[in-house]
């Protein structure tokens, strides 16, 4: 849409017109009546989202514009997305089809539990972004209604705390089988059970990264810190809707009630997650639901309401490529392997892990989540002492990132400082036969940073 | 109906899928029922959505040629509750049972109900656990034999009817699955109801509960306890209409037409906001045991939940327009620092 940049000014738009957006009445606009006398110039116009048009902002100059263009370059549209400014009646078919391809409307569903709850609070307030908020009858249906939600094209998300996931484990394995994106936040808290439900622990990993019945891998993320949950939480979602899978996202209580400046996102440099939904057949002669894309092995994302491509997902396991019910013994142990190499697969999009280290290093400290400023911290203190140490933290947890094996064989040590009896540790070491060695604290409360430093100036004393 | 306009036959309904039910299965009717109700209607495939549990009636959905959507056991209507909020365009149909919806999913099946959004819960009672051969479910009736209650169920079983009225149902009906007429009829008038409808069908299970119905179904029984409740009308039953139902003291009693008269009968109203008389008729019976009515019981008109969630969203939107992000999380406590 470059050709219409001068355009034949209306001139009798309020001044200082603020950019229109279709969607929105006039009322900001000014005067409603276009043939009232010239009270001041339309300075510009910004339409986004309207039949043709996906995003066009012209800015008038001053004297005769003229909008030339070919047929069907959307010069009327122009003027009917003034009229709309200025208060006429919209037609909800005017807004751009693949619009929601691009933005994905928001259902979060949820059930209050600490401290998970403030995620259902804010974003409650969200109606004038279009964000849809649920508070369920419990967990499970919260979960229930996030993966219906995708089944019917939206960007379904639940979040919840330990004794929560527990409770959504099935749906998430159902959600595994059936191959849709969904985000599963969990605010981790001291467990089991109720616990201590205001304190924080991470004890969820080995839960969120194997807690499911059958053989069902998903991708798990985790926060580590207030201000990088917003690009956790992007990542988690460019995964989920690009792999057709479900992505658990760990936080916990420390995060949740911490604060910290946040430098404020460019949007404009965000991620594109943008959804190429199935809308034909493609020549099939019929619909193939399980139909994989060779390089993610997701499968299409065909929405209800499509026509011709009606089809039936479901719990039960379903043969390759049509998604018909199959208890195929062979096919069974393919898709087995289709949905473990597919999550497996992720570790080739993602970025390879950065290691903060000094030359000589013979101490590698890794921790996820909500460790990563006492860790921080702790070996910087470490550091001022003269121990000579390497830094890293996971985002990724399954899959790791692709380096991580050689990053560990790097060096002779390796500590994992992590608020549980050392589950990462475990998942390091069954991975990657590497002799790990733990520093555990269960007791609700964050490390310390001298915590950290003092075991690793011991674990560096020559 | 409007069969000479309809586009659709009901063969276009039905799956290519081997149907997999016991022969003789109450849930044939039923499908054959809905597939010719969906084709009659002129409701186009790709709009409408089936959602299930587990269960035997819950492969209900991979036998229509619609989009479907087989759960886990007793989510379906949490399920469908997201499908109905991300698309309030689709037409969403539950298949549930009595184990699946009123045992280990009752506490969606209520919460579904008082919301009130736009689904329609279909309920096949067949009063016994079939997919797991043969246990008793929260349908059975107290004392029933069988192989977990050897020596009779304890315990009083749920009356879904009741249940949906206490759970604030906005339309509550209930059918039974050999007469396919009026199981049409209750769909069509559940399709028409804007907000949360609830369907009983009285199922038989001819393999582990044959004949729990008889007394509904049978040629000659049926004329003695067929209570068919018909808006606006007294509520009589009988080869004759000879009998008939009062409401005394909030109760429901059958009485004999000619004894008290006709003018002293309960007159049938769907549309009455209060419940009661609702309530009092889904109490004559409990099982079907003896005379009980089948209809619609209940059908009001109250919000659906999507509908107010939509109006909130455009409430929040009008005035100022819809938010744009770049200038909410500028909103509030913001510096610069250079």
């Amino acid at each position: 849409m470059s050709e219409p940049q001068r355009a034949l000014s209306a001139g009798r738009a309020d001044a200082a017109t603020p950019p229109a957006d279709p969607a929105a009445p006039a009322d900001a606009a000014g005067p409603t009546d276009p043939a009232a006398p010239a009270a001041g110039r339309l300075l510009e116009l910004t339409v986004t989202d309207l039949a043709l048009l996906e995003r066009v902002r012209i800015a008038f100059s001053d004297g005769l514009n003229v909008i030339t263009g070919e047929t069907g370059a959307g010069k009327s549209l122009l003027i009917d997305a003034l009229g709309l400014a200025l208060g006429a009646r919209a037609d909800p078919g005017l807004v751009r089809h693949d619009a929601q391809a691009a933005r994905l409307p928001l259902l979060y569903s949820s059930y209050p539990i600490t401290p998970a709850s403030e995620i259902l609070h804010e974003l409650s307030r969200y109606q004038r972004l279009g964000v849809r908020t649920f508070q369920a009858e419990d967990e499970i249906a919260a979960a229930g209604v996030a993966l219906g939600a995708a089944f019917a094209g939206s960007l379904g998300v639940t979040g919840t705390s330990g004794p929560g996931l527990a409770l959504k484990s099935e749906m998430m394995s159902l959600a595994v089988m059936i191959e849709l994106p969904m985000i599963i936040v969990d605010v981790q808290r001291a467990g089991p059970s109720t616990g201590m439900p205001t304190k924080t622990e991470q004890a969820d990993l080995l839960m969120a990264v194997h807690g499911r019945h059958g053989e069902a891998p998903l991708p798990v993320l985790a926060v580590a810190s207030p201000a990088d949950a917003f690009g956790t939480m992007i990542e988690a979602a460019r995964i989920a809707v690009k792999y057709m899978t479900p992505v658990i996202v760990l936080s916990d209580g420390y995060i949740a009630n911490s604060a910290e400046p946040w430098l404020l996102p460019d949007l404009e440099t965000l991620p594109d997650i943008s959804v190429p939904f199935v809308t034909g057949l493609g020549g099939e002669p019929r619909f193939l639901p399980y139909r994989r894309d060779p390089e993610t092995l997701a499968r299409g994302w065909a929405l209800p309401g499509t026509p011709g491509l009606e089809h039936r997902v479901g719990g039960l396991e379903k043969e390759d490529v049509t998604g018909e019910v199959s208890h195929n013994p062979a096919n069974h142990q393919h898709m087995v392997m289709q949905r473990e190499r597919k999550v497996a697969g992720i570790a080739a999009g993602i970025p390879e892990l950065a290691v903060d280290a000094d030359p000589g290093a013979g101490l590698l400290v890794i921790g996820w989540g909500s460790t990563y400023p006492a860790i921080f911290a702790g070996v910087r203190q470490a550091r001022a002492r003269g121990a000579k140490v390497a830094r890293a933290h996971l985002r990724h947890l399954n899959p790791f990132p692709r380096n991580l094996g050689e990053v560990l064989r790097r060096y002779p040590r390796v500590l994992v400082p992590e608020l549980n009896r050392g589950q990462l540790r475990q998942l390091l070491r069954a991975e990657f036969l590497v002799d790990a060695i733990g520093l555990n604290k269960v007791q609700g409360m964050p490390f310390k940073t001298s915590e950290i430093e003092e075991k690793i100036v011991e674990m560096t004393r020559p | 109906m409007t069969d000479t306009t309809s586009r659709y036959t009901r063969a276009d309904f039905q799956s290519d899928q081997e149907v997999r039910w016991c022969p003789g299965c109450g849930d044939y009717t039923i499908l054959a029922s809905m597939q010719t109700f969906l084709a009659e209607a002129g409701l186009d495939r790709e709009k409408v959505v089936f959602v299930s549990g587990i269960g035997c009636s819950s492969r209900f959905p991979y036998y229509m040629s619609t989009y479907g959507f087989h759960g886990i056991h007793g989510r379906a209507p949490a399920i469908a509750s997201g499908i109905a909020l991300a698309n309030p365009a689709l037409s969403v149909w539950v298949v549930t049972g009595d184990g699946d919806g009123l045992s280990i999913g009752g506490n969606h099946i209520i919460h579904a109900m008082r919301r009130n959004l736009n689904l329609k819960v279909l309920l096949f009672n067949n009063q016994i656990y079939g997919l797991t051969k043969g246990q008793f479910s929260p349908t059975s009736e107290s004392g029933k034999r069988t192989k977990s209650s050897p020596t009779g169920a304890l315990g009083r079983p749920f009356n879904p009817v009741s249940l949906a009225l206490g759970a604030e149902a906005s339309f509550v009906a209930r059918t039974i699955d050999m007469d396919r007429p009026h199981t049409i009829e209750v769909l069509r008038r559940a399709y028409q109801h804007r907000g949360s409808a609830f369907i009983e069908i009285y199922q038989n299970c001819n393999v582990f509960n044959d004949k729990a119905f008889v007394e509904l179904s049978g040629k000659d029984e049926r004329l003695v306890n067929r209570i068919n409740l018909e808006h606006g009308k007294p509520v009589v039953f009988g080869a004759n209409g000879e009998r008939g139902v009062t409401l005394v003291g909030g109760s429901a009693r059958i009485v004999d037409v000619a004894e008290v008269g006709v003018g002293a009968l309960h007159v049938h109203d769907e549309h009455t906001p209060d419940p009661s008389a609702a309530f009092a008729l889904s109490r004559l019976a409990h099982g079907p045991h003896g005379p009980t009515p089948l209809g619609v019981f209940r059908d009001v008109q109250r919000p659906a939940y999507e509908d107010d969630l939509q109006r909130q969203i455009g409430d929040a939107q009008s005035g100022r327009g819809p938010a744009d992000l770049a200038e909410m999380i500028r909103q509030t406590g913001t510096w610069a620092v250079n």
